[in-house]
């Protein structure tokens, strides 16, 4: 699958999207995905809680492993998509569509510390060898 | 340099997701691992066990050896083609290994091993046989294959691929087995469904897994293979159970012959012990994903009690995750015990497993 332009990455598998209201919208990559196979269990935060830029915040569960979801910048969560919780394979089948929650970035300089989508393809490029 | 068995090429031909396990090259799925569940929970799914170890046992009084050799009681093999559950014992009483013994003739036994242990058990054979039965002949059979096709259709497609099957193995009863040509098929497996482990030769293999793809039988990975067996509440060796654990505290007392008068190695120390834990099933009340190694605490008899998941995860079949877990024997079904999950205490119930056979759910 190809990688959207539009959209930011970190090196561990997050995607990242700049929303108008300056709020930005996260989930895993399709990549990420693939490593983990079938979804079953998404573990979300709690809104209004405030995470610093690679703290843990999220779980996503595959029939395999659990995986860490790492908040990509540092801000409050504003909202969480709930729909995941009883439909995990969501991220199977959309990964770039089935964001996990939104944040207030609180500090919104971070955003250009992250990959774009050539910097990302790299990331997976390295990662084959 | 990783392990390949005959059909490596064959699971990369259909897109297999290759993982490294303990040392083999082998396909955890084909694309979906919960697609391959269901496929073998309602029709049939195929899965490569070639990484598993047949050892042929050969000559005059195979039996007395394995009299002593294994906890069960190989005396219960009186038909030729009868298999048998069984786990090795070292003289503590501790599992070298869980095997089937298949009674082939009074001068020929054959037992398949698993495949992380095989070399640890080939040793301790040969050490055994040097000691208690020099003149038998003890073949590790690498040249073979070994195919596991289960689920409810599992055994029509078999007889449409091999000719002459459908005659040869109909009335074969749950852990029976007979040959045909160069194909030993028995009717045994992992996963809890109707099916056969077939065991064939190796350059044979290739061709015979895509009959059965074109018949319709879907190819499964490792992962199904775990999912499918926990439901089944099958122990996996080295996770379920190990040298440092007793078959009466992981739910195989009932493949441990105490009674008879046979002696066999390990079970003087099993009539020594006195066990004070148990394998028992646990099915997830609140929201998560049980794993190995989660702690299980809860009360027993007013004591508090410490255990832990040997094997956990999520159940297709239920929807709900479960788990096999290690703790006091005190502990009964219904009862409820808590699982440490990351920073939570999640409930979970305790129930008597199987949880899934033949398809439907048992808890």
């Amino acid at each position: 699958m190809s990688i959207p332009t539009d959209l930011k990455y970190t090196t561990s598998h997050e995607w990242v999207k700049t929303e108008a209201d300056g709020t930005v919208t996260v989930g895993i990559t399709d990549h990420a995905q693939e490593l983990l196979g079938d979804m079953v269990f998404v573990e979300l935060p709690d809104v209004g809680k405030t995470f610093s830029q690679k703290q843990e915040c999220a779980v996503a569960e595959s029939v395999k492993a659990a995986a860490d979801v790492y908040s990509p910048i540092s801000g409050e969560v504003v909202e969480v998509n709930s729909a995941l919780v009883d439909n995990p394979e969501k991220i199977n089948e959309d990964a770039f569509n089935a964001w996990l929650f939104k944040l207030k970035p609180s500090n919104a300089s971070e955003l250009d510390g992250l990959l774009d989508a050539a910097g990302y393809q790299n990331v997976l490029d390295n990662e084959d060898h | 340099m990783l392990k390949k068995t005959p059909l490596n090429e064959t699971h990369r031909e259909m897109n297999a997701k290759m993982v490294d396990f303990g040392g083999w090259d082998m396909p955890l799925h084909y694309g979906s691992q919960l697609e391959e569940h269901h496929k073998v929970r309602q029709d049939a799914g195929m899965f490569d066990v070639s990484h598993m170890l047949p050892v042929d046992i050969k000559g005059d009084g195979v039996r007395d050896f394995l009299r002593k050799l294994v906890a069960n009681n190989v005396d219960k093999l009186t038909i030729p083609g009868k298999a048998l559950y069984t786990c090795m014992l070292t003289p503590q009483g501790g599992i070298i290994d869980d095997l089937i013994v298949y009674f082939l003739s009074e001068s020929w036994f054959r037992i398949v091993v698993n495949a992380g242990t095989a070399e640890k058990d080939t040793a301790w054979i040969l050490k055994q046989r040097d000691t208690l039965a020099p003149a038998l002949e003890i073949t590790p059979r690498r040249d073979l294959a070994m195919v596991a096709v289960q689920g409810p259709n599992a055994r029509a497609k078999v007889w449409q691929v091999i000719p002459g099957s459908q005659e040869a193995t109909e009335a074969l009863k749950i852990f029976q087995s007979t040959t045909l040509g160069n194909f030993f098929i028995a009717r045994t497996g992992y996963t809890g469904e109707d099916g056969f482990e077939i065991i064939l030769p190796a350059d044979e293999a290739p061709a015979f897994w895509k009959a059965l793809h074109a018949a319709g039988v879907a190819p499964a990975g490792l992962g199904a293979r775990d999912t499918l067996r926990l439901e089944a509440g099958m122990n996996l060796y080295g996770q379920d159970m190990d040298e440092s654990t007793s078959p009466l505290e992981s739910g195989l007392g009932w493949t441990v012959d105490l009674k008879s008068e046979r002696d066999f190695i390990g079970k003087q120390a099993l009539l020594d012990s006195n066990p004070t834990q148990q394998l028992a099933g646990l099915v997830l009340l609140d929201r998560g994903v049980l794993r190995g190694h989660q702690k299980v605490v809860g009360q027993a008899n007013g004591q508090e009690f410490e255990g832990e998941i040997t094997s956990g995860g999520f159940s297709p079949t239920i929807n709900q995750s479960i788990a096999l877990a290690r703790f006091a024997n005190g502990v009964s079904p219904e009862d409820e015990v808590y699982v440490m999950v990351r920073d939570k205490k999640l409930r979970a119930k305790v129930v008597k497993y199987p949880f899934v056979r033949n398809g439907k759910v048992l808890v």
